[in-house]
């Protein structure tokens, strides 16, 4: 059973274009119907939390946003961009989505400044004094610029992370996709990641966001987005979802998460 | 109250460091744990160090005390010693081969700059490795070329039939190490895309070139490779033996990268092409680096490998180190010198491939520097 309700008035009134959107999206692994026609549409500014038990394609619906996975059938429009097989139209819509990992993905053979001036350099051909001043104008809004000499395997996974959402800024992204930024993390550090991202979302980026922080949704998402076996099962504003779930399985699911 | 007493312990004062007891560290308590353990190891080092005696003293003693070191005939060997002389009064034809002797100097010069170039790249501290590797790679092949060859700038032409020995091996070896690294990695990279036709042909390749033995592939280099090339084209048979190692030892090298590519996380790639850099750009700035250094020792390993195989090139009628000294041992005038001889090859051999060995692991110690484990 589905259930959308239309998402309440978003951040600004921006475009009426939509950032991102999916329609009709389905997607295999060989037999397995992995994303079934998922349907779509993030607006500017809008912060998006999507949860869902493990293995509901939630990762992957976002991975398919930047084709990290190729899906079958269905559109992807970002910014205005359709997602094709061409490459160059692919590493368009890369440069334009930030992507942040579960475990980060930082390159361990290069210094945090290096990782972060590294697609600046190659991929924006921009010179590299320029590029490192704007990387240290990332590092310190992420409060990390005092490390910026240092080599990854040196950080913390705190640390690490939000090295990870500098650089993926540092092309100055029009979104910014969050694969569960915070699953890997010790908990006395998932703060310090979660209050970057916080303040990511108040300068009005539009974000993705896929997270088992159920504090993280009720504070900034626009709106939160319920996934199971590969179908958005309910969408709505922060406030209606948790408090009032439509659905017997978004039900379920939130006994289990807010719990404990 | 009693069970306050008993669960509850509170450490008041903190121990001072101390030194550790004195017969626990130290060259006696060493040989005490390693070689005098007990009883049965005992007399397991006294028994080695027999075997030592029984074996080393004998053959220092033939080798080096009572050795002949100089001289210009076999007249000149007296004593039950090892006759150096075969080797110092042969040593310019085993190092230059059949080079005419007053042209040797242009080997000489090649041979120095080449150092001086290795050096510049392998200690870490001197700058510029860029335009030094550069240089090395796109300059000195030609330079070498033009010195070793001659034909022009006034230099007499000496035919590659004309040059062997040590001379020859280091030619065959680096050309050899240089040229397959690259074409190796390539390969690799191919053997890992998913495009089906690429992917064919490496595999295809690596497959054949790493089936047949290095003998047969300079057997047909040397024989069916002219049937190739236009009619009026006389490959040189030196040269068509670089061909055939290049080409053997590139599919040994491409299994050694495949399998150092292989441990790169994936999550690498990933990052790198969220971030919009493509394939290229992916491998040489990202996934590449972090290979290579695992790769280190596989690498070194079939560059040393390599160099002890160019002594098949007698086959086809090049005299490298080994078959210079085996064509002396048959001069009559030297009979009865082969352990001598052999020694001497096996010493040459064993200098050049240790000093890559000890090199190989310094550089792993290096780059292991920035790269600590989380």
């Amino acid at each position: 059973m589905t259930t959308t309700t239309s998402a309440s008035q978003g951040n600004t009134g921006a475009d009426e274009r939509p950032m991102i959107e999916l329609k009709g999206l389905n997607k295999w692994y060989g037999d397995f119907h992995v994303l079934r026609d998922i349907n779509l549409s993030v607006r500017k500014g809008e912060r998006i939390v999507i949860c869902g038990p493990s293995g509901s394609g939630k990762s992957t619906m976002i991975r398919c946003i930047n084709h990290l996975e190729e899906h079958q059938e269905g559109d992807i429009v970002v910014n205005g961009m359709p997602l094709t097989q061409d490459i160059k139209q692919i590493e368009a819509i890369r440069r334009n989505v930030g992507m942040v990992f579960q475990h980060f993905n930082l390159f361990p053979h290069l210094t945090v400044l290096e990782n972060c001036c590294l697609a600046p350099i190659w991929v924006q051909k921009r010179p590299r004094r320029e590029a490192e001043a704007e990387a240290m104008k990332y590092l310190e809004r992420v409060r990390i610029a005092d490390q910026a000499h240092k080599f990854p395997g040196q950080l913390s996974g705190g640390q690490q992370q939000r090295v990870a959402i500098a650089r993926s800024l540092c092309l100055s992204p029009e979104v910014m996709l969050f694969d569960e930024p915070t699953s890997a993390l010790d908990p006395e550090m998932i703060k310090e990641v979660l209050d970057v991202m916080v303040e990511l979302a108040n300068e009005g980026m539009t974000m993705l966001c896929v997270t088992h922080e159920m504090g993280f949704a009720k504070t900034v998402a626009d709106r939160v987005i319920f996934m199971d076996q590969g179908q958005i099962i309910e969408e709505n504003a922060p406030e209606p979802f948790f408090n009032n779930p439509q659905s017997e399985r978004t039900q379920l699911f939130l006994s289990q998460i807010l719990g404990h | 109250m009693s069970i306050e007493k008993t669960l509850s312990r509170v450490t008041e004062k903190m121990i001072d460091s101390r030194p550790a007891p004195s017969d626990s560290i130290g060259a006696v308590a060493w040989l005490r744990t390693n070689l005098f353990a007990g009883p049965i190891n005992t007399l397991f080092t006294l028994f080695a160090l027999y075997l030592v005696y029984l074996l080393v003293v004998p053959s220092l003693q033939w080798a080096l005390i009572d050795a002949s070191w100089s001289g210009t005939s076999r007249e000149d060997c007296t004593g039950e010693g090892a006759c150096w002389v075969f080797i110092s009064a042969r040593l310019d034809q085993f190092i230059y081969g059949f080079y005419p002797s007053e042209e040797t100097w242009r080997v000489d010069i090649v041979f120095a700059v080449f150092a001086a170039l290795i050096a510049w790249l392998a200690i870490p501290k001197l700058p510029a490795k860029g335009w030094v590797a550069i240089v090395t790679l796109a300059v000195f092949p030609f330079i070498a070329y033009f010195l070793l060859h001659g034909g022009s700038f006034g230099l007499e032409i000496v035919g590659t039939h004309e040059w062997g020995g040590l001379m020859l091996t280091l030619v065959l070896a680096v050309v050899g190490i240089v040229a397959a690294l690259p074409l190796g990695i390539l390969l690799a990279l191919g053997r890992r895309s998913e495009m089906p036709i690429v992917k064919s042909i490496c595999v295809v390749f690596i497959e054949f070139w790493r089936g047949v033995p290095l003998i047969t592939v300079l057997f047909m280099a040397s024989v069916m490779l002219p049937l190739f090339v236009p009619g009026e084209v006389n490959l040189d048979k030196l040269v068509r033996a670089l061909i055939g190692i290049t080409l053997f030892q590139s599919a040994y090298m491409a299994e050694v990268v495949r399998g150092g590519l292989q441990a790169i996380p994936k999550g690498q790639t990933e990052a790198g092409m969220a971030l919009g850099l493509g394939y290229w750009r992916n491998m040489g700035l990202i996934v590449l680096p972090q290979a290579l250094k695992l790769m280190i020792p596989g690498i070194v390993n079939t560059f040393i490998a390599l160099f002890k195989d160019t002594s098949l090139v007698l086959i086809i009628g090049l005299f490298d180190l080994l078959a210079i000294v085996q064509a002396g041992l048959a001069d009559p005038k030297w009979l009865g010198y082969s352990i001598e001889g052999y020694a001497f090859v096996a010493l040459v051999f064993w200098v050049f491939c240790f000093s890559m060995s000890r090199y190989s692991q310094y550089l792993e110690r290096l780059l292991h520097t920035g790269h600590k484990k989380r």
